[in-house]
Parts: C-alpha cells; sequence; structure tokens
C-alpha cells in the first residue's frame, strides 16, 4: 500500500476546497494506505475546537496521523491543551523526514 | 548524519503576501541543516524571491528606524540556506523560471540563483527523492 | 518517473499571463518529453468549458491582442497524449454538463481518486 503525506495549508474557514481535500485523506486510509495529514499555516486552525474541527477529528479517530505545527500553533496562539482530540503538534521537520522517506507529498 | 537525500521544492509565491513563502523557506532550511542536495524551481511570483533589490526600510509606526526595524528580506534567506547546505555538505540549487523572469523584470538575483525552464524542473524532479510542489492559492 | 499534476485554482493571473500558468507548464514539461498527466479539480473544471472566452483586455490605447485560450489548451494537452482527468462531483456541484465540455476527457468521482494517485509516482497540486 501507499504512503501519503498530504499537507493542508489552507483552512475551512476560508476555502470550501480544504474539506476535500482533508477528506481524500481519510479515503486514502480508508483504503489501507498509511496517511498524515501535516495541517501548517492557517490549516491548524480547525485544530482548536471549533465549528470544522469534527472532519479533522473523525480522521485523527480513523487511521490518519494527524499533526498539526508546531510553529503554525505557537503563531496563532493555540496551546497544546486547545488541540482537538487526536491532533497532534509536531516539528515541520517531519514534513522533511516523510519527503526523505519518499512519501508521495501533496501539498493544498 | 542523516543519510543525505535530494529534495526539490517548487514554489509559485512572491514574497511578503503570504506564508507559504516562509514555510518554504523553512523547508529549505531544515534540508539544507541535514546537508541535503536542494533544488528549488522558483515558478512564477517566487523569482522576486531571491531578487537583489530587495531593500529594508524603516517602520514609523513602531517608532523604528532602518536598523531598529531590521526587516527581513527573503534573498538573504536565499544566500544563507545556500551556504548552510554547502556548511553541511549538500548544495542548494535554485532555479528561476526564465520567462516568469522576463515578464516580471526581476533578472536582478542573488548570487548561487540561475535561469531555468520547465525542463529543469522536470530533471530536477526526475533525479530527486522526492518533490514537494507549493502551489500559491 | 509518471507525475500528476492537479490543477484546482482556476482563472489566477489567466488573463496577463494569456495562459493558465499550470496548463502552461505541464505543456511544456511535455514537450520536455515528461510522462504527466492532469487532473482539474475545484473551479478549475471550468477549464474544459468549450464557450468559454475572455474578452481582451483594454487600459488607455494599451489593447491586449489575445486572450487565454483554456479549453483550447486543455485539448491541446489531450493531443499530445497528456491524460486530462476531472472529477465529476466538481462538475455536478457546478452545474455542468458533459456536452458543454471538450472532448477526450476522463471523468474520475472523488472515491476513484486514490486509485489515480497510486498510478503516478508523483502528485503535484499547483
Amino acid at each position: 500500500m501507499g504512503q501519503y503525506l498530504l499537507i493542508e495549508s489552507r483552512d475551512p474557514f476560508d476555502s470550501g476546497d480544504a474539506k476535500n481535500f482533508c477528506e481524500l485523506a481519510g479515503v486514502l486510509a480508508k483504503l489501507g494506505h498509511t496517511v498524515t495529514l501535516f495541517l501548517v499555516q492557517n490549516g491548524v486552525l480547525p485544530a482548536r475546537r471549533s465549528a470544522h474541527s469534527s472532519l479533522l477529528e473523525a480522521l485523527a479517530a480513523d487511521k490518519v496521523e494527524v499533526l498539526a505545527d508546531e510553529f503554525s500553533l505557537q503563531e496563532r496562539g493555540i496551546s497544546t491543551n486547545r488541540l482537538i482530540s487526536g491532533v497532534k503538534a509536531a516539528p515541520l521537520d517531519v514534513v522533511v523526514d516523510q519527503l526523505a522517506q519518499g512519501r508521495k507529498a501533496i501539498w493544498h | 548524519m542523516a543519510e543525505k537525500k535530494t529534495l526539490t521544492f517548487a514554489t509559485m509565491d512572491p514574497p511578503f503576501e503570504n506564508a507559504r513563502t516562509t514555510t518554504a523557506m523553512r523547508l529549505i532550511d531544515i534540508a539544507a541543516r541535514r546537508g541535503y542536495d536542494i533544488n528549488v524551481f522558483a515558478y512564477e511570483g517566487a523569482v522576486y524571491v531571491p531578487f537583489a533589490q530587495q531593500a529594508q526600510h524603516p517602520n514609523a509606526v513602531h517608532g523604528h528606524d532602518v536598523e531598529a526595524e531590521d526587516h527581513p528580506l527573503p534573498r538573504e534567506w536565499v544566500v544563507a540556506v545556500i551556504k548552510e547546505a554547502e556548511k553541511n555538505g549538500g548544495k542548494v540549487d535554485w532555479v528561476n523560471c526564465g520567462l516568469c523572469v522576463d515578464e516580471r523584470g526581476a533578472a536582478d538575483s542573488v548570487a548561487g540563483v540561475r535561469r531555468g525552464t520547465p525542463a529543469d524542473f522536470w530533471s530536477m524532479a526526475s533525479g530527486s527523492d522526492n518533490t514537494l510542489v507549493i502551489p500559491t492559492k | 518517473m509518471k507525475a500528476l499534476n492537479i490543477i484546482e485554482s482556476a482563472y489566477r493571473a489567466t488573463l496577463e499571463e494569456q495562459d493558465d500558468p499550470i496548463v502552461w507548464i505541464t505543456h511544456a514539461m511535455k514537450g520536455a518529453g515528461a510522462d504527466v498527466n492532469v487532473l482539474l479539480r475545484g473551479n478549475a473544471v471550468n477549464y474544459a468549458v468549450k464557450a468559454q472566452g475572455a474578452p481582451t483586455l483594454a487600459f488607455g490605447d494599451r489593447q491586449q491582442k489575445h486572450g487565454p485560450h483554456l479549453a483550447e489548451d486543455v485539448s491541446g494537452l489531450i493531443g499530445k497524449g497528456v491524460e486530462v482527468y476531472l472529477v465529476k462531483e466538481d462538475l455536478t456541484d457546478r452545474g455542468l454538463e458533459d456536452e458543454e465540455l471538450t472532448d477526450g476527457l476522463k471523468h474520475v468521482s472523488r472515491a476513484e481518486l486514490p486509485e489515480l494517485l497510486e498510478q503516478h509516482d508523483r502528485v503535484w497540486h499547483w
């Protein structure tokens, strides 16, 4: 099965396409692929409990590794204890790690 | 020392407009610190990232003169990551898309940046362990 | 290496570029020997609409000679052997019917996207 790194830089408050991209992560994971969804920039906003957090929570509960860039979180004042269940803060190094591992990497 | 890799990044955004420029530079910097060989294909507005004529300015709103404001200049970041990669046994090959340079009048780039074409992007991507395209919105 | 270029944002600088920059770069990459296909999704599915045609711009006495021809450029990719896919749901969401679209396109559903991604070594979302 494939290994995927999906990087979401956009947020559902601003972009309707962000939901489709995150849903793709879920579809890939359900098919048995290894999937990391890495949230960066405004993509971390729904990682703080909000009206648009339910999709991320569902993904994290269903085989998608959902990570949020520590730098972006700090920049937006989102402390780790405000993160929704299943989302973990992570350094951007993870993206370079997974690129180096050869994961299929898609930035949205 | 981490195993040496070759990564290619394509970027599209000009500096000072959105967060993608700084995130791209953060990724390139991480790879440079690891001593990777790094290719950058700057497409469209991204050809302004290494533009040599970027200049600092004061900030009267904050009461800063030029020195106090110390405004970041992405061209300095490009020079810095090129140096950082070399220091760690890697290199940065920064290619500005030539036609994008022409239409923007952005030919005056910092040292270490060369002019290229989409064929260069394909060639870099084909020779890399991985390639990440960071699109504009 | 086989790559899939995903185009989602549409009409982004197309007037002054007289091209979509990603449709254009795909043409250029193909010309350089790349094995590359295209997926149109989101608003970019509108690039397949035959009836589109941008009016030319005029500012003062500076008249643009020609605008972009996006549907023709998409057809041109197909003519060069590039497979051009588009996401069915994004068409229906935008009220588009098949007969409005240029020929030779391959329709995929959102559920079929993983299979399309798996068929390519690299997936680049522009």
